[in-house]
C-alpha cells in the first residue's frame, strides 16, 4: 500500500468486512441461539439471531473504519513485532526486581495477620502452583522437552506424604525431603526411555506416563486405597501438633506459647514453610540459569547436535531438567496433600498437567517472574469467579486467545542477563 | 610431522540397507590441513559424523592418537580434542556471541575463556563487533565465523570443519578461507570438508576426493588441482 493511500478511508472495504464478519456470525450463532429445543420439536428464534449478527456487523465496520485511521494502522503494526526469542539484556543489567522483592517479601510476612482463612487457602493454592510451573517451566520452558504429564510426580508427593504416614509413620518433616528425592528418582527414570524423543512423541508418552500413575493410584486398591483416597496427618512444628487438642499427651502449639487457639494456626504454619520453600527453589532456580547446567539446558532447547558437537553429554543435561524437575512438583505434592489433609487420584487428572503447562506457557517459557504470575492469576482468578462458576472455563478460554493476541510470548517475555566469562587464569 | 593424529582404518558406514561409506581409509598427521572434497550424496559429510559416532562405523576403525574411538559417545570424542563446526553452522540462536563462545568452553572448563574469546575477536574482528548480539540476528558469514569460532573455544587438537563454505557469499567465502589459511600457520590441524574445491585444494596440504561412498583420488592440494580426473569428480561424473 503506497504512503497516499494509507490516510484515505476505504468505506467499501469495511462494508465487505461487515458482511463477511456478518456471514460469519450467522453461521456460528445460526445453530447455537437461533433454534430453541421444546421437547422433542424446537421453535425458530431468527429475531435473536438477526441482533446477533446485527451487533457483530456493526461492530466489525467500525472495527474495520477505525483500523484504517493512523491510530488504527499503528496498533496493527503492533501486532506485526517481530518478537521472536529470547530477550538479552547486558550483562550488567540492574533489575526492577532489586525493588520488587524486598515488597513481595515484606508484604508476605504481613499478610497472614490480615487475611481470613479463605484466602489463606487460597494463596496456598497459588503458591503451590508456582512451584508447580517453577518445576515444569525446567523442564518445558529451559531444557525445551514437553512434558504432559507433569502432574505424575506431583502426584507422587502427595501420595509420598498419604503413604509414608499411612505404612511408615512418617511425618511433614521427613517426607518433604524424601518426597522431592522420590519424585526426582521418577523423573530420571521417565527420563531414560525418553531420551531418545522430542517434540509431540515426548508429550505422548509423557502423557501416558501421567495417566499410568493416576491409574494404578485408581485401582490398586488394597496399598492406596483406590477412589476413597488416604488421608493425611497436619504437620507439626518440632513436634507440636496445632489441633486444640494434641493426642497422647503431647502439648499442642498454642499452649506451648501461651496463644489462644487459633484454627487458622496449621494454615499459617503451611503457609510459611511454603513461602520459604518458594523462596529457596526461586533463588536455586535463579542460580542454575546462570550456572554451566542451565546455559546446557537452554542450549538443548536450541540446538540439540550442536549441543553434542560441543561435547555436552545430552543424556546427562536432559535427566537433570527432568529430575529437578519433578523433584519441585514432589515438593508442591507434599504440601497440598498436607494442606487438603486427605488425598484422591481425581486431584491428579490429565487436567492439572494442562494448567500447569498453561501457568508456564502464558508466563512466558523459561521466565520465572512470569510463571509466578501466571500461577497466581490461573489460580485466584477461578476462585474469584466463583460465583460465575458455569463460565469458569470460558473466561480461561477467553483469556487464551486474549493473550495469543496480545502477548504471543507470554506475559512476561523471557529475558536473560548475558553472561561475560569470567577474569581467565591464564597458565 | 608426527604420526597420524587421526586414522579412519577401512570404515564402512550404513543408513539402513544403504552403504554410504565402502571401506574408506584416509589419516590426518598433526599439523596438516586436509581436506575431502567431491559431489553432493558422496558421503563427506556422512564421514565427517560417524568420526563423532553418528551414525557409528559397523566395520573397521577409528584411531585418534592411538586410541580406539570407534565406539566412544558423540561427546566424549567432541570433549577429548576434536572440534567441530557442524554443517549448517548449528549457533545457538538466541544466544549472544560472547555465550555462544562460552559454550564451545565445555570441554575444557572456562579458565581459558577470557583470553580466548580475545584471541577469537582477532581472528574475527567481525564478532567483536557483535559480542552482545544475538546470534540468530546476524548474516550467514558472521555466523559461520561464530561456529568456527566456538569449536576453536575448546583449544582442540583437531578442528573439523563441514562445509564452512555453505550457502555464503563468493567474498564471505574468500574471507573465511583466509582466516582459515592464518589458522592452519598456527600450526592447526585441520580437516576441511568442502564442495568447493578449488578453495579447499588450494588451502590443503594433502586432499581426498570421494566419489559414491569411496576414495577415488588422494594427493598434494596442487597436484589433485590440475588433475583432470578431480574436474570430473568434482562435477559428479564417474
Amino acid at each position: 500500500m503506497s504512503a497516499a493511500n494509507n490516510n484515505t478511508i476505504d468505506i467499501k472495504k469495511s462494508f465487505v468486512d461487515a458482511i463477511l464478519a456478518g456471514l460469519i456470525s450467522l453461521i456460528v450463532f445460526g445453530p447455537i441461539v437461533g433454534v430453541v429445543l421444546q421437547g422433542y420439536s424446537f421453535n425458530m428464534e431468527p429475531m435473536r439471531v438477526a441482533w446477533l449478527v446485527g451487533i457483530v456487523m456493526v461492530g466489525r465496520f467500525f472495527l474495520s473504519l477505525f483500523l484504517q485511521t493512523e491510530k488504527g494502522l499503528s496498533v496493527l503494526q503492533g501486532f506485526e513485532r517481530p518478537g521472536s526469542g529470547v530477550h538479552v539484556l547486558p550483562p550488567d543489567y540492574k533489575s526492577r526486581l532489586r525493588w520488587v522483592i524486598p515488597l513481595v517479601i515484606v508484604l508476605a510476612i504481613i499478610f497472614p495477620f490480615m487475611a481470613n482463612k479463605y484466602v489463606l487457602t487460597v494463596v496456598i493454592l497459588g503458591l503451590i502452583y508456582v512451584l508447580l510451573g517453577l518445576g515444569l517451566n525446567i523442564v518445558v520452558g529451559l531444557a525445551g522437552l514437553l512434558d504432559l504429564g507433569y502432574v505424575a510426580f506431583y502426584a507422587i508427593g502427595a501420595y509420598g506424604m498419604a503413604l509414608g504416614y499411612h505404612y511408615l509413620g512418617l511425618g511433614f518433616w521427613t517426607v518433604l525431603p524424601l518426597a522431592a528425592v522420590a519424585a526426582g528418582l521418577a523423573g530420571c527414570i521417565l527420563g531414560f526411555p525418553v531420551l531418545r524423543m522430542h517434540g509431540d512423541y515426548l508429550a505422548i508418552v509423557t502423557l501416558g506416563f501421567g495417566e499410568i500413575i493416576r491409574l494404578i493410584l485408581n485401582n490398586w486398591l488394597s496399598f492406596t486405597g483406590g477412589p476413597n483416597g488416604m488421608p493425611v496427618p497436619s504437620p507439626t512444628f518440632m513436634g507440636l501438633e496445632f489441633g486444640r487438642r494434641a493426642k497422647e499427651g503431647g502439648v499442642p502449639f498454642h499452649e506451648f506459647f501461651g496463644l489462644d487457639y487459633n484454627p487458622d494456626l496449621k494454615f499459617i504454619f503451611i503457609y510459611t514453610v511454603l513461602f520459604l520453600v518458594v523462596l529457596a527453589v526461586l533463588y536455586i532456580k535463579h542460580r542454575l540459569t546462570r550456572m554451566p547446567v542451565g546455559r546446557a539446558w537452554e542450549a538443548l532447547r536450541e540446538d540439540e547436535i550442536a549441543c553434542r558437537a560441543m561435547g555436552l553429554n545430552h543424556v546427562l543435561v536432559k535427566l537433570s531438567a527432568f529430575t529437578l524437575g519433578a523433584s519441585t512438583a514432589g515438593l508442591a505434592g507434599v504440601f497440598f496433600a498436607s494442606y487438603q489433609g486427605f488425598v484422591n487420584p481425581s486431584s491428579f487428572t490429565f487436567f492439572e498437567s494442562a494448567l500447569i503447562l498453561a501457568i508456564v506457557v502464558l508466563g512466558g517459557m523459561g521466565s520465572t517472574v512470569g510463571v509466578v504470575i501466571a500461577a497466581f492469576v490461573l489460580t485466584v482468578a477461578p476462585e474469584l469467579l466463583r460465583s460465575f462458576s458455569e463460565y469458569r472455563v470460558l473466561l480461561f478460554g477467553i483469556l487464551m486467545v486474549l493473550m495469543m493476541i496480545w502477548r504471543p510470548r507470554g506475559l512476561i517475555r523471557i529475558s536473560r542477563t548475558g553472561v561475560t566469562p569470567r577474569k581467565g587464569v591464564a597458565p | 610431522m608426527s604420526g597420524p593424529i587421526l586414522e579412519l582404518k577401512e570404515i564402512d558406514v550404513f543408513y539402513g540397507p544403504i552403504q554410504a561409506l565402502k571401506k574408506v581409509s584416509l589419516h590426518i598427521n598433526e599439523g596438516e590441513t586436509v581436506s575431502l572434497i567431491g559431489s553432493n550424496g558422496a558421503g563427506k559429510s556422512t564421514l565427517l559424523m560417524s568420526i563423532f559416532g553418528q551414525p557409528r562405523a559397523s566395520h573397521g576403525q577409528i584411531v585418534y592418537r592411538g586410541t580406539d574411538i570407534t565406539h566412544k559417545s558423540s561427546h566424549y570424542i567432541a570433549s577429548n580434542g576434536i572440534a567441530q563446526s557442524p554443517e549448517g553452522r548449528r549457533v545457538f540462536p538466541d544466544m549472544t556471541v560472547e555465550e555462544n563462545l562460552l559454550m564451545g568452553t565445555i570441554p575444557i572448563g572456562d579458565k581459558f575463556a577470557n583470553e580466548d574469546m580475545q584471541r577469537m575477536f582477532e581472528l574475527f574482528p567481525r564478532l567483536k563487533e557483535r559480542r552482545n548480539q544475538r546470534a540468530m540476528t546476524m548474516s550467514g558469514g558472521e555466523q559461520q565465523m561464530l561456529a568456527i569460532a566456538r569449536a576453536l573455544m575448546s583449544r582442540p587438537k583437531l578442528l573439523l570443519l563441514d562445509e564452512p563454505s555453505l550457502g555464503l557469499a563468493p567474498i564471505v567465502v574468500k574471507q573465511i578461507f583466509s582466516t582459515l589459511r592464518e589458522l592452519a600457520k598456527t600450526g592447526m590441524t585441520i580437516f576441511l570438508v568442502e564442495q568447493n574445491a578449488n578453495h579447499a585444494l588450494k588451502l590443503s596440504d594433502r586432499a581426498y576426493v570421494m566419489v559414491n561412498g569411496q576414495i577415488r583420488l588422494t594427493g598434494t592440494g596442487q597436484e589433485l588441482l590440475v588433475n583432470e580426473e578431480v574436474r570430473n569428480a568434482y562435477l559428479g561424473g564417474h
